[in-house]
């Protein structure tokens, strides 16, 4: 029976890859229907039509669509994502330390999210019914019901404008000492940390309540288990599955989210370059963190189902 | 999506049962399309009107919701802009899962080759971060109306497919749809008449968690100022544009927000306390 899971990953995987594929030539197409001729935006007004018949050859622009994005592809094979053209930098150097600084934010609110979350996740499932299971699941409704940056927003309100606690604006420069960047960090990571932990509770609760309506959990409840003994022993461990699941699905709204929060806070990262970068109408950038984007979203979702293909002990 | 139960609240009353949140979460809906539609003769002030000296001023009498960072008045502002954002929304979602349904639903009847690339072509474009598309589309074609709703609407199909295919493949495996197979129907009727009855209540359930990703997205993108052009402003363009007003609370900040909130949690929890065999995916 192993390789009947092996199979399913290996399939799963070459699902994913197929994806991206159809992902990569999604972005490019779209970006490619801008309108207006890239050339003569590239030369100005002011160029002459031999001009820019000549950028044009230079960048292929002639090619069929197809052609260049198998140019694009190979380009990005190894490791060249084209050069901007706001500012002539080529693209990789733009977003280098950029990602570093989403990264840094993704994962900050990862390591604080997924601990809160799954405590109030299983703990409300485990009182469920009670004063605290509803609080937890209106406030995780609503949050989930409200935009990304009316979250920010508020968390604003309160943390900064009436509790005077945090300044609302963050720039990562001005970092010197660990408390500058406590104050920095805290205003984006509060804001994600709520729009993921809003998220994994819903589903984490849903699969321990899932688990726990099954007859070996009741069987355990009449030989007499504790309740606590009862979540914990018979009911977590088969659990666990469903609720990485959820966890991995969870974080791919990290991606919806940080492009919402980077601009509100102006944070220094792909998500805002990005933002900028289609103000500017800059193709190529806009096609590499579009990549980077889906990309994560994809590994993540994959992620996700492999969880649920290798924790499902019927396939084991 | 998982639902909450919210049973603690349910009445019964001359035999209907009926729930308190879902009547309450009903009649914010109601009023809110009403606005949509009438806005233009019950506004108090022409929108682009500068009404007040001071910006981003207080609740008043006269300007209930106080002015926004030009000193117009905000309860005009969104009064008109809960026309841009339930209309473009609501178009939307309509779009969406008419597409999705009716695919999902021919994928599930015919079957084969057709099945097996619509739905593999429509998985690769769920992979895509709906915030992202709408960015790199409206990066692509700029930012209009028509523009808009056909952005969200091929945003959301996927999903409308998806999850219509799944109920429709199951009613599929019916003896009726086979007898009917048998009387030589055409795709048509099958979908329209045999398939289409039996899953439209939990579509409906559907269209209705749509409309909220919808709202969502489209505020999401009005907020980061690629949505609604000025001088139109949905909800969302209404909280960019007086975004400045937040070190000090102005209402004109909040207000937009609140009713962008108003309208989807009542939306979600209308969902929620729909009676259960409208609401499940398998009724």
């Amino acid at each position: 029976m192993k390789s009947g899971v092996l199979n399913l990953v290996l399939k799963r995987l070459a699902i994913a890859i197929v994806t991206l594929l159809i992902v990569l030539f999604a972005v490019f197409f779209a970006t490619s229907m801008l309108p207006g001729d890239t050339a003569s935006i590239l030369l100005g007004q002011a160029a002459t039509p031999e001009a820019v018949a000549g950028l044009r050859e230079a960048m292929h622009l002639n090619d069929p669509a197809i052609l260049r994005f198998l140019r694009w592809l190979v380009g990005l094979l190894h490791g060249d994502l084209g050069t901007s053209y706001a500012n002539e930098m080529p693209v990789a150097a733009l977003i280098g330390g950029r990602f570093v600084n989403t990264m840094k934010l993704a994962g900050i609110t990862t390591l604080i999210s997924v601990p809160l979350a799954l405590t109030l996740g299983i703990t409300a499932a485990m009182l469920r019914g009670s004063v605290y299971d509803r609080t937890v699941t209106v406030l995780s409704i609503g949050v989930i019901s409200v935009p990304e940056f009316m979250v920010a927003t508020l968390a604003v309100l309160l943390f900064a404008v009436y509790l005077k606690w945090l300044p609302a604006l963050s720039s990562v420069n001005e970092a010197h000492s660990l408390a500058d960047l406590v104050r920095i960090y805290s205003m984006p990571v509060i804001t994600l940390t709520f729009v993921i932990s809003a998220q994994m509770i819903r589903m984490t609760r849903a699969a321990v309540i899932e688990t726990l309506s099954t007859p070996y959990v009741e069987m355990a409840l009449l030989k007499g288990a504790s309740r606590s003994r009862m979540v914990l022993k018979h009911a977590l461990p088969n659990a666990l599955g469903p609720i990485v699941n959820a966890v991995a699905l969870s974080l791919s709204y990290l991606v919806g989210g940080v492009i919402i929060v980077e601009t509100i806070f102006n944070y220094p990262g792909i998500a805002k370059l990005m933002v900028d970068a289609v103000a500017t109408r800059d193709l190529p950038l806009i096609q590499s963190c579009a990549m980077i984007f889906c990309l994560g979203y994809l590994l993540l979702i994959t992620a996700a189902d492999i969880v649920a293909i290798m924790s499902n002990p019927r396939l084991r | 999506m998982t639902v909450a139960r919210a049973a603690s609240s349910r009445r019964s009353f001359l035999g209907h049962s009926y729930n308190l949140v879902g009547v309450v979460a009903s009649l914010v809906i109601l009023a809110w399309t009403l606005v949509a539609i009438f806005a233009p003769y019950i506004i108090p002030h022409p929108i682009g009107d500068i009404v007040d000296d001071d910006y981003f001023g207080p609740m008043r009498q006269g300007l209930w919701l106080g002015s926004d960072y030009l000193g117009r008045d905000m309860l005009s502002r969104v009064l008109m802009g809960a026309r841009y954002t339930v209309g473009i929304s609501l178009a939307a979602v309509s779009i969406a899962c008419f597409s999705g349904v009716v695919l999902g639903m021919i994928a599930a009847v015919t079957g084969g080759w057709f099945d097996t690339c619509l739905s593999r072509f429509l998985d690769a474009m769920n992979s895509i971060p709906s915030k992202l598309f709408g960015l790199v589309v409206v990066a692509a074609v700029g930012s209009s109306i028509p523009v808009l709703i056909l952005t969200l609407a091929v945003i959301y199909i996927p999903g409308a497919y998806r999850f219509a295919r799944a109920l429709a493949v199951n009613i599929n495996t019916m003896d009726f749809i086979t007898v009917a197979r048998v009387r030589g129907e055409s795709t048509i009727y099958l979908i329209g008449s045999e398939i289409l009855p039996n899953i439209i209540r939990p579509v409906l359930a559907d269209f209705g968690l749509r409309f909220v990703f919808i709202v969502l997205l489209l505020s999401g993108l009005s907020f980061l100022g690629l949505g609604l052009q000025p001088p139109l402003a949905d909800w969302g363009a209404l909280v960019r544009e007086n975004i400045g007003g937040l070190p000090f609370a102005a209402p004109a900040v909040i207000v937009p927000s609140l009713a962008i909130a108003s309208l989807t949690i009542s939306v979600n929890l209308l969902i929620d306390n729909l009676p259960q065999k409208i609401r499940d995916r398998d009724a």
